[in-house]
């Protein structure tokens, strides 16, 4: 049912942009249109473009905000996990909650 | 159907049960029915004869979830690492097979050192999910005498007064196991299935809600239903002068967001005798109300045995991909 529902009507997570959306959902409360034209304007695309998996691949790999990885599409070097969270919340003016802690227990 | 039989349905049959849904859900919930247009679309969702159905590119709505994953993989990690990697997941939930706020206190160390090292490995948000379940803390489960046993027996003031009991061990346990996963660095908490135990579980969680809301100011909080209408255990109990018992969704979505919750999760319950058609009709009309009155997200549930998914535990792609659909074209929710 997962994937039933992924494939219906979901974002897509990190292959798009709606762990980005999500984040405003959950720290702002913000409606799903507000949070999509608050995310693309960060991001500096279109509104369609937080959906589209091709261009949000770009966009992710130019920002450094983390990408799937699988054995065709590796990007060592590139930021991802933790390492991509700090660029999100930089980008979306967020207090990640576990940024805030690893930079605390990293002593950063 | 409900309980997830096939059945074959004309498209005059499909009519007749969107109407009669419709129609039912308006006079219980003091809502208006759907549109004709609604009607209309909702009918050539159920009435194609295509295996799978999706929304318009671009409608595409934020997932999250109350469990979530399979639990097959080997370990929490590795779950949550296929939820974000080939789910496509945009909420991820870290939980345990004990979904219980009062069970999880027990194994709270173990749960935070999870989520701190689960938070080192993904980049989608993660929330803690669990569920209030009120009833765990009466007798022979718990320290309050039984209140489903004092009910019958008439003794409608011993009930009220475990009822009482109850609700203070159980927001004290909802307000440890939410700091103590914020404090490892979850980015939100999940009370599912509130109101489970009607009015009194729901009054326990609102009030673990606005600890987190006031001492987390940017965690999420989200509160998904475990019915559309609470059931008054207690019934007398308010918020902010609202009477809990007997609320429906809307109304629901008013205290959850006044309390401060960021994500409210309306839940409307299958009857298994109705055509899957007829119980997405009906979840429609009860939870539209919802969306003029939302200053917050809204995920109806779309899990078994809700919002039109049959309560079956292998709901088809058929009717899952129908219900998801639908809540999503006619609702234009905010997530699922």
């Amino acid at each position: 049912m997962d994937v039933t529902h992924a494939l219906a009507a979901g974002m897509g997570g990190i292959r798009t942009a709606g762990d980005l959306v999500a984040r405003m959902q959950m720290a702002r409360g913000m409606r799903l249109e507000e949070a999509k034209l608050y995310v693309a304007g960060r991001l500096g695309c279109s509104v369609g473009d937080l959906s589209d998996s091709s261009a949000m691949e770009q966009i992710r790999g130019e920002k450094g905000l983390g990408r799937i990885l699988d054995h065709s599409n590796l990007h060592p070097g590139e930021p991802n996990a933790m390492m991509a969270k700090f660029r999100i919340a930089e980008l979306l003016g967020l207090r990640i909650n576990s940024v805030e802690r690893f930079r605390e227990l990293a002593g950063l | 159907m409900g309980d997830g039989f096939r059945v074959a349905m004309t498209r005059s049959e499909l009519r007749a049960d969107i109407e009669a849904a419709t129609e039912e859900a308006a006079r219980k919930a003091k809502a208006p029915p759907l549109s004709a247009a609604e009607q209309e679309h909702l009918l050539d969702i159920y009435a194609s004869r295509a295996a799978f159905t999706a929304v318009d590119i671009g409608d595409q709505v934020v997932l999250s979830c109350d469990g979530g994953g399979s639990k097959m993989t080997g370990s929490d990690l590795q779950d949550l690492l296929e939820s974000e990697q080939r789910l496509g997941q945009d909420i991820l939930e870290l939980w345990h097979i004990e979904y219980s706020y009062k069970a999880i206190k027990t194994i709270l160390p173990f749960q935070q050192q999870l989520m701190q090292n689960a938070q080192l490995m993904l980049t989608a948000p993660v929330q803690y999910g669990a569920q209030p379940n009120l009833a765990f803390y009466s007798k022979p489960d718990g320290p309050a005498d039984n209140w489903f046993e004092l009910l019958p027996r008439g003794d409608v003031a011993g009930a009220r007064a475990a009822v009482m009991e109850a609700m203070e061990y159980a927001t004290q346990d909802f307000v440890y196991v939410a700091d103590g996963m914020l404090e490892a660095g979850a980015d939100g908490v999940d009370f599912d299935t509130t109101g489970g135990a009607g009015d009194a579980d729901l009054f326990s969680t609102l009030r673990a809600v606005r600890h987190v809301r006031e001492k987390y100011p940017e965690a999420g909080i989200e509160v998904g239903m475990a019915g559309e209408f609470v059931i008054g255990v207690h019934g007398e109990l308010e918020w902010q002068g609202r009477r809990l018992a007997g609320l429906w969704p809307r109304e629901q979505l008013e205290v959850c967001q006044e309390a401060g919750a960021t994500i409210f999760g309306p839940a409307v319950n299958i009857r298994t005798g109705k055509s899957c058609c007829w119980n997405t009709a009906y979840s429609l009309t009860v939870i539209k109300p919802c969306m003029d009155a939302a200053r917050i997200a809204v995920h109806p549930n779309v899990g078994q045995g809700v919002c039109g998914v049959p309560v079956n535990g292998y709901p088809g792609e058929d009717v899952a991909s129908r219900a998801a659909r639908a809540h999503v074209d006619i609702l234009r929710c905010d997530g699922l």
